[in-house]
């Protein structure tokens, strides 16, 4: 795969931010939040890094991505629109009923949906199992699961973490969209998972920690995670909550609530 | 009336599922068998032998056990996932609805150790509402076989239907009911034994006791048909339908609570089809606890006398 300059990357995830603003002010419900700190990783990771045919979402080979953090699905849908899974005018659609883009995914309608989530603390052990295919076939592809940093609360996390590394799945590759809030406020005071590197390292996996904002990063991150042998890599990525849209930046209250037509409008004018 | 002969030969369900798990396995590449730490009293650890690349231990962690499975069907795996049934049923229940069932996964939940006839464990392993909690799951397949032959066609039939299946088998070594050549496909129940003035439907261990009950009556001049419902869901509407109009009497036996168990699919059956007296052997509203499963059948009125006294007051109210 030709990889896309960095130029290339930022304007994409400008665009795909302008498609999660707009799907979820027309839906009038649905996360911005999260959907806005996780896009610079997941439009990375399919331009950058994955190995993909939207003209054929079932190809056996392909490398696998699971939203185990199913609510940022706006941030996916952008995606997988722009890489041509579906009309990028299906993305109108959001949350209406009859639509092929549910409030959260369903792999039965969305084309490019490797699995229903939505129910937090699922994901992991989902790649975790595809991991385990890939192993057992000798195949190559890779899976790549991104959690949410409040969603690592859950216990069947670690439980995945555990099976992961005893069962060397070093083509297992989980991301964190640390943004560091989750819906009642900060992980830290909420129910802290921190320190967080340090768990991960405890269950015997690669730690990588990087600025999840910064495309060249990213990409390294990634290429990095792909050559550790032996253990699954966790990449830690610092992230903002509402990211590019200066009002939501930050902010838990921004985790499921869509913005009004006044807000659409001064969010997309911010991310002209 | 053609009665049905039943041998003394005693195998557990489960010792059935593992030894056809075996053949399952030479047979088909794609099989792999997920265990939760308890591969021994499920008997995976016979396929964990021959096939230590297709079988995974996952400690004690269903949870993340049943994602597992999900996550190898969606790359072609068909993944036998066993624990007991309270743990596979109950612990990872959100797991099997959200991730499983909701994505239309070919998962097969094989769940051991149904039921109070667990016994001397007591309360926290004798799982009685498996059938209510996966029977509540869209697109689910539920199946309660009587014995170990029921048990290996119950099994294979999983492996070749598409989709989600939860089987409920036990821990005790029970009665060879049913023979080789008997018919098995999923959501046909099996008539055991015919007669004209009750029917007695039950599942799983049930079957042995609703069997001796029937003779019982047959003793008092009470002729019952006796039919296996093997499969809980899809339910065998046809059968059960036929069996009322022709007794005009039902009684349901099942190791389970009465509440959202097979009685009640098979009263939700009968309340539109065909309304008759109907009665129904189960758990009220109780816990389980330690005794042997004969004592407990006794304090739980599960006892062949029990459906044989149901059955005459079905009767008796026609
Ligand atoms: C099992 C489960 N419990 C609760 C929820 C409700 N919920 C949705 S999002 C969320 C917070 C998630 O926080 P985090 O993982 O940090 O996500 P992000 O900040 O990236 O949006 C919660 C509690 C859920 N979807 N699943
Ligand atoms: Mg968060």
């Amino acid at each position: 795969m030709k990889r896309p300059s960095i130029e290339l990357l930022e304007d994409k995830a400008k665009q795909t931010r302008r498609h999660i603003i707009r799907m979820l002010g027309k839906a009038g419900s649905g996360h911005p939040g999260g959907s806005l700190s996780a896009i610079d990783l997941i439009v990375a990771l399919y331009y950058g890094k994955l190995r993909h045919d939207p003209q054929n979402p079932a190809w056996p080979d392909r490398d696998r991505f699971v939203l185990s953090k199913g609510h940022s699905c706006p941030a996916l849908y952008a995606v997988l629109a722009e890489t041509g899974y579906f009309p990028v005018s299906e993305l109108d659609t959001l949350r209406q009923f009859g639509t092929r883009l549910q409030g959260h995914p369903d792999c039965h309608l969305t084309p490019g949906i490797e699995i229903s989530s939505g129910s937090l603390g699922q994901g992991l052990s989902v790649g975790l199992g595809m991991a385990l295919a890939a192993k057992i076939d000798k195949k190559d592809y890779r899976v790549y699961v991104m959690l949410g940093d409040g969603e690592i609360e859950e216990g069947q996390i670690w439980e995945a973490a555990m099976a992961a590394s005893h069962y060397g799945l070093d083509n297992l590759c989980a991301i964190i969209d640390n943004n560091g809030l989750q819906i009642d406020g900060p992980i830290n005071q909420v129910m802290s998972p921190l320190p967080i590197p340090d768990k991960w390292l405890a269950f015997g996996w690669n730690v990588i920690q990087i600025n999840g904002h910064d495309m060249k990063k990213i990409l390294q991150a990634y290429d990095e995670a792909e050559t550790l042998k032996g253990k699954p890599t966790v990449i830690i990525a610092k992230t903002i909550k509402g990211k590019g849209v200066s009002f939501m930046e930050g902010d838990a209250d921004w985790h499921g609530k869509a913005p009004n037509k006044e807000q659409t409008e001064a969010a997309l004018v911010e991310l002209a | 009336m053609p009665v049905k002969t039943t041998t003394t030969k005693m195998v557990s369900t489960r010792e059935a599922y593992g030894e056809t798990l075996l053949e399952l396995g030479n047979a088909h590449e794609e099989i792999v068998v997920l265990d939760a730490d308890l591969s021994k009293s499920t008997t995976t650890a016979k396929f964990g032998k021959k096939f230590p690349n297709r079988f995974f231990n996952m400690g004690i962690a269903e949870a993340n056990m049943m994602n597992t499975a999900a996550g190898l069907a969606t790359c072609g795996k068909v993944p036998f996932v066993s624990t007991f049934s309270i743990f596979a049923s109950g612990r990872a229940w959100e797991q099997v609805r959200n991730t499983v069932c909701h994505s239309g996964l070919n998962v097969k939940i094989v769940a051991t150790h149904g039921g109070v006839a667990v016994g001397a464990d007591g309360c926290s392993h004798q799982c009685i509402e498996d059938f209510a909690l996966m029977r509540a799951i869209p697109t689910m397949t539920v199946m309660a076989p009587c014995d170990a032959v029921e048990t290996k066609k119950a099994v294979t039939a999983a492996y070749h239907h598409k989709g989600p299946v939860y089987i409920r088998l036990g821990r005790a070594a029970v009665p060879i009911l049913t023979e080789e050549q008997d018919s098995f496909s999923i959501g046909k129940a099996l008539i055991m034994r015919e007669g004209g003035d009750v029917a007695i439907i039950a599942c799983e261990i049930m079957v042995a006791e609703a069997l001796k009950a029937a003779e019982m009556l047959s003793a008092k001049g009470v002729e019952a048909s006796v039919v296996n419902l093997h499969t809980l869901k899809p339910i065998d509407r046809e059968t059960i339908t036929m069996v009322a109009k022709e007794t005009g009497a039902v009684v349901t036996a099942e190791q389970h609570v009465l509440d959202g168990g097979m009685g009640s699919a098979v009263a939700m059956v009968l309340a539109k089809e065909s309304p008759v007296p109907m009665e129904m052997i189960g758990i009220d509203n109780r816990f389980g606890q330690s005794g042997e499963p004969a004592t407990l059948f006794k304090e739980y009125r599960l006892t062949a006398d029990d459906i044989a006294a149901a059955a005459l007051n079905a009767y008796n109210r026609k």
